[in-house]
């Protein structure tokens, strides 16, 4: 007879491995810690299937602004943007990092759906700008950026 | 125990943003506009949290692995709403800084910023719109 705490973690992990098959799709968007598989994935359709959205499509109304180099891999600053209305979640991804995911704004209409941050860049690697809208659509835009100095020493 | 994050809070239409924006000097910018105080406006956030954002990637001078530890939710709100959360893995650069435009608000509106790290900490502070 499992107590209520391990029915509870029970059902917790196997609603996690449920998200990253991308099963259930709208419980990765809305549980505290949801984003763990999305924040170890390592390619963009795993990612897309962590957050159970369709597959990414290159798209003029994401916009990157991001440096063309990069003398401190430490500290590089990235905009992601968008032109398109019902994006809700805006990600910016490095491919060569350790992890994909650098970050993961959730937008509301009371802001402009535009993030700045500064990411690590362990090498020169491309950037993306992803966005995702409410009906599973997932947009993005790439650059590639030269660092000088990786960013994972510092 | 970490610095208060800071958070400056622009109305656009103030004259210190633009090419000051970086330094937030105040001023007669080139298109000076008079805006009634009480108009809602857009305003420019920028936020700067005190963190370490250790990867769990770097070594310390003896060798051993200097452990992961790094804010991962960000909530932001404006007027007792969350206007963003923002979830950021290790690979956000120390200190986070964070820049995005709230829409529809006015002078002395408070803004706060409550963060959550890897290690269950956190962290919450506030600021007034200018």
């Amino acid at each position: 007879m499992l107590s209520r705490r391990e029915a509870l973690r029970l059902s917790a992990h196997l609603a996690s491995l449920l998200s990253v098959t991308g099963l259930m799709p709208n419980l990765a968007l809305s549980r505290e810690g949801a984003y763990r598989a999305a924040f170890e994935a390592h390619s963009l359709a795993e990612l897309s299937r962590a957050l159970g959205v369709q597959a990414p499509v290159e798209s003029r109304e994401m916009v990157l602004q991001a440096p063309d180099m990069a003398e401190n891999g430490s500290a590089v600053q990235l905009t992601a943007s968008t032109t398109a209305s019902g994006i809700k979640r805006l990600l910016l991804l490095v491919e060569k990092n350790p992890n994909l995911l650098a970050a993961l704004a959730e937008l509301s209409d009371a802001v402009e759906p535009s993030i700045t941050t500064r990411v690590k860049l362990q090498q020169s690697s491309r950037v993306f700008a992803v966005g995702l809208a409410l009906d599973g659509r997932c947009v993005f835009a790439q650059k590639e950026v030269k660092v000088t100095l990786g960013g994972c020493a510092a | 125990m970490t610095e208060p994050t800071k958070i400056r809070a622009q109305l656009l239409t103030s004259g210190a943003n633009g090419a000051n924006g970086a330094n937030g000097v105040s001023g007669i910018s080139g298109a000076a506009m008079s805006v009634p105080n009480n108009l809602a406006q857009s305003a420019i956030v920028r936020i700067l949290m005190n963190h370490d954002m250790e990867t769990g990637l770097r070594l310390d001078p003896g060798g051993k692995t200097i452990p992961a530890w790094f804010i991962q939710t960000v909530v932001i709100r404006h007027l007792e709403k969350t206007v963003m959360t923002l979830h950021c893995g290790p690979a956000v650069s120390k200190n986070p800084f964070f820049q995005f435009t709230l829409r529809n608000v006015r002078a002395g509106d408070k803004v706060s910023v409550h963060w959550t790290d890897s290690r269950g900490e956190t962290r919450s502070d506030e600021a007034s719109v200018a």
